[in-house]
Order: structure tokens, then C-alpha cells, then sequence
């Protein structure tokens, strides 16, 4: 694909999200919802499907889709329903879904995504409550197919955005935004691995400058940033070459194979069910009251834009920083905690953690909730740069110490003799000893080369190992030499 | 002591005229004697002797509950732990059911007895009770006849003394036209005042249980331990449930009472008009006062139910499937095979013939001229209830168009089929209760009388009913040869 062929096309992207609640138990019935049980003993009969049971809808879901919709802005249903989607498929107990169709439960709202420093709008179609369907196991069970009902009935979120993305990358910005969202939100675990959280998405492309939008494509069940970033850019691709040939698409459902990095058809619009959506008549009409819907507005959180927003505004951040601690709100909270507890300058205290601390949790693959070094002993460590005890190289090195150990930043300074020299008379005979013993550098700074400056900086370092503090090595080298 | 009502026979065990073990037996005893009906599809004798042997220690301790130690049984919709749950289907022949249905946790905790479980048609989609996998149950008046359906068993059964009382449900008809055409009495609640948890669904908005008994007295000592809210069934209602029995003997002066037009119109057989009439006539020296009304939207009814029910019967249906309980086909090739021979070897024709309606009538640009058109209708036939009974107490009429047709006289004609439920159907659609009382005999075959209330007017039907029973004799006939 060449960029000219870049420039002729618009992209369109809508993407379709369910996420997991993060409910006890599942959506219709009192069993748990915990992940990774053996087969089949997180479902009871209601999960089953069995003759004469029926679903009681679990309230813990109804106020996370109400808190999710409040947080985008959105029009909260007053009056919502549920509807059976039916379609036979062994992992599907009941024959037929419990979802919402008509009437769900949170209506437009929207989301503002950034890409490349610019912010945008995204519009939020709709979300709704349902229930997840089970498992189908192909592999183990010598040509027949084993069946794990234990996420049968497991409440999911569906998020429907508008057809507003124009780029993979916008696409995945939605998706990372809306991922932090769920988890500011503490409605959902976003854990992709288990699919807590994957994604459906809609592509098609036009003429740049057509109003009309072009056939789309749907690939299903991506469960990755990394994927969805290839699969979309792979099906425009795809589609555009198809249009360049004179081609047309057929509207379809595609499968994105992440081994081949490729899409391929999974249903034509032919062979697509007809769902026969209608009222489900063993569920009440869902009634949002009032009272309800205020007190939950008042108990959500501080969310992510607002969050960055005061960062950028109280800590003087940049918006890079900004954005990297607000991310997760485990995050922002240890920032804050660090700030408070170290009285350390809010800048250093960012630069700590966008800096060493993620970089350590990145190489150990662990997030900011699993971090060795709590907030209160990072908190320590900073302190300590902030009056003085140690310089930042040495706080390094001290910061490594607490990685691997349980020890407090000051029960390692002193175990290792790691305070600053403050002492300005040994700084001073080190001084002395370094110039008498290097004439000929002297004599080259003083003919004017100032490089050789960081000469002596760097040998009264490496003679007192680093505890010497910086600025006072500076002003009283500078004092010497003239 | 088996032509005994509840209310008797509760007085019996008390006064040690006799135990529970004794009553329990000589029930089994008459099961077996007159097994010709066909009217049981499962026997609990080991389980009922056990639960009557419980019941006489509950009965001496002085702890007893009206039902405690009363034989009744269940129809076999209802799901019963451990024992055979078939909804009269062979899809459900090997079906154990590993839970207890609400009503039936009812009914265990009074203490009654389950003598078994009672045949109906297959998923109480029936008149007559001839869908059944069981075979046909037979009409203790005319063994040539039908006993009604779907609740067929439970009819048939009371109406021959083998049991004291059993629980039927009725979707558009199935506990009031089978209690008309067997001469006793059955009582439809209003749509959410039984729970429906363990019952297993035919259409799941249209679904009610109720009792089926000798007399109105007895309906109330069931309907007692049956009503209240479930809180595993979102759709029961939570108002208080009343004493159904203190209010049987009020008084019925000044009760105003409706004769819709549409309900007697050429369509109903004469004599059964003449029935009715006499009938009314006992109210209105009772001090009733008769007042013809009008439900213009009535004739819809069952064009509207036969969208409706079978609508959700197709999704309702969908969970039979050969995956994981019930009927499979031997040896599926695949799939589609599995789910195609397991349901088509296994549903009956006109279990077949509501899920293809249903699917159809929900399908893709049919929905709004099926589906959508029927819920108008619903709403328009609950206005007509709504509207009359806010102008009387109480809606009277026939419950079916003829007396008990012979085996097999309609059982190849749906349409004629259908219209046996023509004068119950439009109660289902409003979610009101009804109920079918003896009313006179033509031709030596009941004839029923219905009688409408208001949402959860229970203890009003139940009042007038018993009223009517002090004054007849019509619900102390049994068939000959059952006496």
C-alpha cells in the first residue's frame, strides 16, 4: 500500500466492547463467577439451563452498568428490559441469551480519547447489560468437543461506541481509555488474558470526502491492544486493495489469526442468524429510580480526565506525566501517597516513579498494585533526596536495595554507609589531594578548556564513592581552580 | 374415607378417625384399582408412606398444618427432586430432577403427601390431554372421553377419588377446562400470585399454578400453602396473601355480577347455556345482582395467545437440545445432527407444531405483524377486564363451548382444538383469576362455570364459589363406577 493510497481512503472504525463485571456472583443466579475453576462447578442449575428455573437478575450489575454510564455521561434508561437473542450453540445452556435489545440500560454517551497530543470525541452508542456464554473445549476430548459452563451466565457490559474512529491508533486509544475507565470505575478486572475484556471490531473505508460509509467488515473477539492494532490495519488493507482492484466487500464476519497476522471469514451476512430478539418474560422491566441514579453519581470516583486534569494543575506535571499517572488510579493514588509522605518537590516525585519505579515493574512484568516498594517506603526513599541524606545517583542504589529486600531506604543508607559527605572539610582535602596530584588538567582548565571541568567532578565522585553531594563539589571545585 | 374433601379429611386425621399411613394407603390402593385412567405418570408409594408416617408424628406432637398428612400429587410439570420430572415429554422420560419446585417445597414443608405425579399433555400444550408421551388419559365420566388437558392427569384423578387435591397450572385454559369437563373445582390465580420457580415453562408470561380439588373450601386450604412471594421468581408478586378460607362463608347480597354478551352468543351449545343459567339463577336468590356487560375485544383472544404462547414456547423449548439432560438420538454424526434427531425424535407434533408458529411469528419482518400485534392485543383484551370489573365484582360465563369430546374426535384438527379454551383464553392474556365450578350435568358429563375476579381478588372467587356449593349439590357427584 502506497501513501498516496493512504491519502485517497478514509477509514471508519465502531467498536463493540464487552467487558466483565466485576460481581460476587454471576448476573442471573447466585453462583460465583471466580475465574479458573475446574469445568462445570461454578454452574447451577440457573447456569445449566435446567427445566423450570429462572433467572433473578443480580443488582451488583445493574448499578455498575449505572455507574459506567454516568461516568461517560451518558442518558441512563429509566425503563430498560430484557430480551432473549436465540440461537443454538452447545455452550449456550438456555438456547437463547439474556441480553438487552430495545431499551438498554445506558444510552449516547461519549468518551474523549488523545492521539499525537490532539484530543477527540468519541461518540458512546450504547451499553448493555448481558449474560456470557460458556465454553467450548475442541481440543482433549478425541474428535468431540467438552463444554465448561462456568462463565455460562457471567455478567458483561457490551459498549457500543459509534462509527468515529479513524485509524487503528485512534482505535486502540478508545479501547485503552475505555480498559482505564472500567478499572477506575472498579467495575471490571480488565484482565484480557481471561477475557475479561475483548473487543468486536466494525471497519470499512471510503473515499475520503464520501459522505456514504463503505461496507463494513466485523472482526470478532480480539482480545489484545497489540492485536487490534493489526488486525484493523490488516483489514483496511485488505479492503482498499480490494476497492483499488475494482472489487467490492462483502459484509462479513472475520476471525483475526494473531499467529499469521491476518483476518479471514468466519459468516457472511447470509449465513448470520436471525436472533428473534423479544421481551424476556421471566425478568421485570429494570426501573432506575431517581434516588438511585443520584446516589451513585455521588459516590463515582474522581475519573481519569479530571484526575490529570488537577495533576497538570496541583503538581505543575506536564501532560506526559499527567497521563502516565493518571492511567490507573492504583497509580495516581501512589503518586499522591509519595508526594504527600516524602514532601519531596511533585516533579521529582513523578520523574521517581514514570522513571525508576514503572521501569522496574515493566522489566518485572508486575503492576503498580503488586509493587515490592510500597508507596510509604518509596515515600522514604525520597525524603532522603529531598533533605539531602543522599544524592540521586546513590538513591539508585538504594532504590534497588529496597527491590530485592524489605528494608527501609534509611535502614540501608545506614547499613551501607550511603549518606552524603556533608562534612565540607573531607570534601575539601579530597579536593586538594586531586588537584595536586592532576597539574596538568589544571593547567588546562585554567587555559579556558572547561570540559575538563567534569574531570575533577567525576574523580572527587569516585574518590568519596558518590556521598559527596554534587553542588557542593561544584561551587567548591570552581572556588579551587580559579 | 377417599370420597373425602381436604377439609374432612384433615378433620379425620386429627380426630385419629384415622392416620395418614392408612389414608395414604388407601389411595395407592385406588391408583392401582383404576390405573385404566391413566392419570399418573410416576407412583411415589415408597416416598408417600415415608412422608405419611411423618406427617402422623407431626399430627400426635400437635404441630400440624391443615394439609399435613392429606394425599395429594403434582402434575408433572413440577419439578420434584429425585424423582421422574416428564412434562408429559419423552424428551424428559429419563429426566430426574435434582431440585424441588417452589410449590412442591410448599406443599413438603405443610407436611402433605405426594402420592406421584400426574400426566398432562406434553408441555401442557393441549385440550385433551391426548399430546401426552404417556398415552391419553380417560374421562372417569366416559372412559370414551377426554378429561380435558393440559392439567388432564390432575382432573381425571381428583374427579375419581385418587387423590384428595393436585395442583395443575394453566396457560390459556389447562386447570379450569379440564376441572369443567371432570366436574370439579379448579382455581387459575392471578398471574403472579404462585411462583413459577421448578415449573417447567410453556409460556413463561401466560404460566400459573393453581389447585384442582373436590370443592371451593379445599382450593382455598391449597391455594394457601401454594401463594406468596418467590424471591426465585422475579415475576411473583409480594402483596400479602389473605386468609382464603376466612372470608368463604360473606355473604353474597348485593354482589354484582357480569354475563359478558360475548360469551353467550350461538356458539355455545345450548344446554350448557341452560346449565348456566340455572346456575345464575341460584346467585341471584343468593341476592346477586345480574347485570349484562361488554368485552368487545374478547374475539381476539385466541389469534393473540396463538402467537404469544407459542413465541415464547420456541425459546422456552430451546434448552431441550440432547446437550446435557433429557432425550438424545444414538450415535449423532455431528451437530446439527445431534440437535435435529434429538428434538425431532423425542417433541410430538403439536409440541413441533407451537415451535415452528412461535419461531416463525418471531422471525425477522414478521415480528411487528405477529408478535407486536399480539401484545396489543393483550393490552386491549386487559382493558376490557379492567373496565369491567371496575363495574362489577365478578365476570360469570362458561368455561368451555361443549361438554367432554370423545378420544380422538379433535385431536387431528388443531383449529377445533384450539377453540375448546375459547371462553378461558382472554383470563391468561389479562394475568386476572378464574375459576370452574360444577354447574350441572348434560347428558350425565359436567358442565363448568366460570367465575372472574379481579387481580388478586383469590379470597372473592373463592367466597362466591363456596357459596354457590352450599346451595348445590353439583360438586358432590362423582362418575359411576368412582364413587
Amino acid at each position: 500500500m502506497s501513501y498516496a493510497d493512504e491519502q485517497d481512503w478514509e477509514v471508519v472504525i465502531g467498536l463493540e466492547i464487552h467487558t466483565q463485571l466485576a460481581t460476587q456472583s454471576k448476573i442471573f443466579s447466585g453462583a460465583a463467577t471466580a475465574y479458573g475453576a475446574e469445568p462445570n462447578t461454578q454452574a447451577c442449575t440457573v447456569d445449566l439451563g435446567f427445566p423450570g428455573v429462572l433467572p433473578v437478575l443480580n443488582q451488583e450489575a445493574v448499578r455498575m452498568a449505572v455507574k459506567f454510564g454516568c461516568a461517560i455521561d451518558a442518558e441512563i434508561a429509566p425503563y430498560s428490559i430484557f430480551a432473549r437473542k436465540n440461537y443454538f450453540y452447545p455452550d449456550l445452556p438456555k438456547g437463547y441469551q439474556i441480553s438487552q435489545m430495545d431499551l438498554p440500560i445506558v444510552g449516547k454517551g461519549h468518551l474523549d480519547i488523545e492521539v499525537d497530543g490532539e484530543s477527540k470525541r468519541v461518540g458512546i452508542t450504547r451499553a448493555h447489560l448481558e449474560e456470557d456464554a460458556g465454553k467450548s473445549l475442541h481440543e482433549d476430548f478425541h474428535g468431540l468437543t467438552g463444554i465448561d459452563l462456568n462463565r455460562a451466565g457471567t455478567p458483561l457490559l457490551e459498549i457500543v461506541s459509534e462509527p468515529d474512529m479513524r485509524s487503528a491508533k485512534e482505535a486502540v486509544a478508545y479501547m485503552r481509555k475505555l480498559h482505564e475507565l472500567v478499572r477506575y470505575l472498579e467495575i471490571s478486572d480488565g484482565n484480557m488474558q481471561e477475557g475479561s475484556f475483548r473487543c468486536d471490531a466494525n471497519v470499512s473505508v471510503r473515499p475520503r470526502g464520501q459522505q456514504q460509509f463503505g461496507t463494513r467488515t466485523e472482526i470478532k473477539n480480539i482480545n489484545s491492544f497489540r492485536f487490534i492494532e493489526k488486525a484493523i490495519n490488516y483489514e483496511v488493507e485488505r479492503h482498499i486493495e480490494i476497492l483499488e482492484r475494482g472489487g467490492k466487500i462483502t459484509q462479513e464476519t472475520r476471525l483475526y489469526d494473531s499467529v499469521k497476522d491476518e483476518t479471514r471469514s468466519m459468516r457472511s451476512k447470509e449465513e448470520a442468524n436471525d436472533y428473534r430478539y423479544f421481551p424476556d418474560p421471566d425478568l421485570l422491566p429494570v426501573m432506575i429510580a431517581p434516588e438511585l441514579l443520584a446516589e451513585i453519581k455521588s459516590q463515582l470516583p474522581e475519573l481519569p480526565s479530571s484526575k490529570k486534569q488537577r495533576f497538570k494543575e496541583q503538581y505543575q506535571l506536564d501532560n506526559e506525566s499527567a497521563t502516565i499517572l493518571t492511567s490507573a488510579r492504583e497509580l495516581a493514588d501512589f503518586f499522591e501517597t509519595v508526594v504527600k509522605l516524602s514532601a519531596c518537590d511533585a516533579k521529582i516525585c513523578s520523574n521517581w516513579i514514570t522513571g525508576e519505579l514503572l521501569g522496574a515493574l515493566n522489566k518485572a512484568s508486575l503492576e503498580i498494585a503488586a509493587s515490592p516498594v510500597s508507596a510509604e517506603r518509596f515515600a522514604g526513599l525520597l525524603q532522603r533526596i529531598a533533605d539531602n541524606t543522599i544524592s540521586g545517583k546513590i538513591a539508585k542504589q538504594v532504590f534497588e536495595a529496597m527491590w530485592q529486600s524489605e528494608e527501609s531506604a534509611d535502614a540501608i543508607i545506614a547499613a551501607q554507609g550511603l549518606q552524603q559527605i556533608t562534612d565540607m572539610s573531607a570534601i575539601e582535602a579530597i579536593i586538594d589531594t586531586i588537584i595536586a596530584d592532576n597539574p596538568g588538567q589544571v593547567e588546562q582548565y585554567r587555559s579556558g578548556k572547561d570540559k575538563v571541568f567534569a574531570f575533577f567532578v567525576g574523580q572527587v565522585m569516585k574518590q568519596s564513592q558518590g556521598k559527596a553531594n554534587p553542588a557542593e563539589v561544584n561551587k567548591m571545585l570552581k572556588a579551587k581552580l580559579q | 374415607m377417599y370420597q373425602q374433601t381436604i377439609a374432612q379429611l384433615a378433620l379425620g386425621l386429627r380426630q385419629g378417625t384415622f392416620t395418614s399411613v392408612e389414608l395414604t394407603q388407601a389411595y395407592l390402593t385406588r391408583i392401582k384399582q383404576h390405573s385404566e385412567l391413566n392419570s399418573f405418570i410416576t407412583v411415589t408409594e415408597e416416598q408417600a408412606l415415608q412422608a405419611a408416617k411423618a406427617a402422623d408424628l407431626r399430627l400426635a406432637q400437635g404441630n400440624a398444618e391443615p394439609l399435613t398428612g392429606i394425599p395429594l400429587a403434582q402434575k408433572d410439570i413440577f419439578c420434584t427432586l429425585g424423582v421422574k420430572t416428564s412434562c408429559g415429554s419423552k424428551i424428559l422420560d429419563n429426566f430426574i430432577a435434582p431440585y424441588n419446585a417452589t410449590v412442591v417445597e410448599k406443599f413438603n414443608a405443610a407436611g402433605a403427601v405426594m402420592l406421584g405425579k400426574l400426566n398432562m399433555d406434553e408441555f401442557a400444550m393441549g385440550s385433551s390431554n391426548e399430546t401426552s408421551f404417556y398415552g391419553a388419559v380417560k374421562n372417569p365420566w366416559d372412559l370414551n372421553c377426554v378429561p380435558g388437558g393440559s392439567s388432564g392427569g390432575s382432573a381425571a384423578a381428583v374427579a375419581a377419588h385418587l387423590v384428595a387435591g393436585a395442583t395443575g397450572t394453566d396457560t390459556g385454559g389447562s386447570i379450569r377446562q379440564p376441572a369443567a369437563l371432570c366436574g370439579i373445582t379448579g382455581l387459575k390465580p392471578t398471574y403472579g400470585r404462585v411462583s413459577r420457580y421448578g415449573m417447567i415453562a410453556y409460556a413463561s408470561s401466560l404460566d400459573q399454578g393453581g389447585p384442582m380439588t373436590r370443592t371451593a373450601e379445599d382450593a382455598a386450604i391449597m391455594l394457601q400453602v401454594m401463594a406468596g412471594f418467590d424471591p426465585k421468581d422475579s415475576t411473583s408478586s409480594d402483596q400479602a396473601v389473605p386468609d382464603y378460607s376466612a372470608s368463604l362463608n360473606a355473604p353474597l347480597q348485593g354482589l354484582k355480577i357480569g354475563l359478558p354478551k360475548e360469551f353467550f352468543t350461538a356458539d355455545l351449545d345450548s344446554e350448557i347455556a341452560a346449565t348456566l343459567a340455572a346456575a345464575i339463577d341460584e346467585y341471584r336468590k343468593m341476592g346477586a345482582e345480574i347485570k349484562e356487560i361488554s368485552m368487545p375485544n374478547l374475539n381476539m383472544a385466541i389469534p393473540a395467545y396463538y402467537i404469544i404462547a407459542p413465541a415464547e414456547a420456541s425459546a422456552n423449548l430451546s434448552r431441550f437440545d440432547g446437550v446435557r439432560f433429557g432425550y438424545r438420538c444414538s450415535n449423532p454424526v455431528d451437530l446439527t445432527d445431534l440437535y435435529t434427531r434429538s428434538r425431532g425424535e423425542a417433541f410430538g407434533n403439536e409440541v413441533k407444531r407451537r415451535i415452528l408458529i412461535g419461531t416463525y411469528a418471531l422471525s425477522a419482518g414478521y415480528y411487528d405483524a405477529y408478535y407486536l400485534k399480539a401484545q396489543k392485543i393483550r393490552r386491549l383484551i386487559s382493558e376490557d377486564f379492567k373496565n369491567a370489573l371496575a363495574e362489577v365484582d365478578v365476570i360469570m360465563g362458561p368455561v368451555t363451548p361443549s361438554t367432554a369430546f370423545a378420544i380422538g374426535e379433535k385431536s387431528n384438527d388443531p383449529i377445533q382444538m384450539y377453540l375448546s379454551d375459547i371462553y378461558t383464553i382472554a383470563i391468561n392474556l389479562a394475568g386476572v383469576p378464574a375459576m370452574s365450578i360444577p354447574a350441572g350435568l348434560v347428558n350425565n358429563k359436567p358442565v363448568g362455570l366460570q367465575i372472574i375476579g379481579n387481580y388478586f381478588a383469590e379470597a372473592k372467587l373463592l367466597n362466591v364459589a363456596h357459596q354457590f356449593q352450599q346451595v348445590t349439590p353439583w360438586h358432590q357427584h362423582s362418575p359411576k363406577g368412582f364413587e
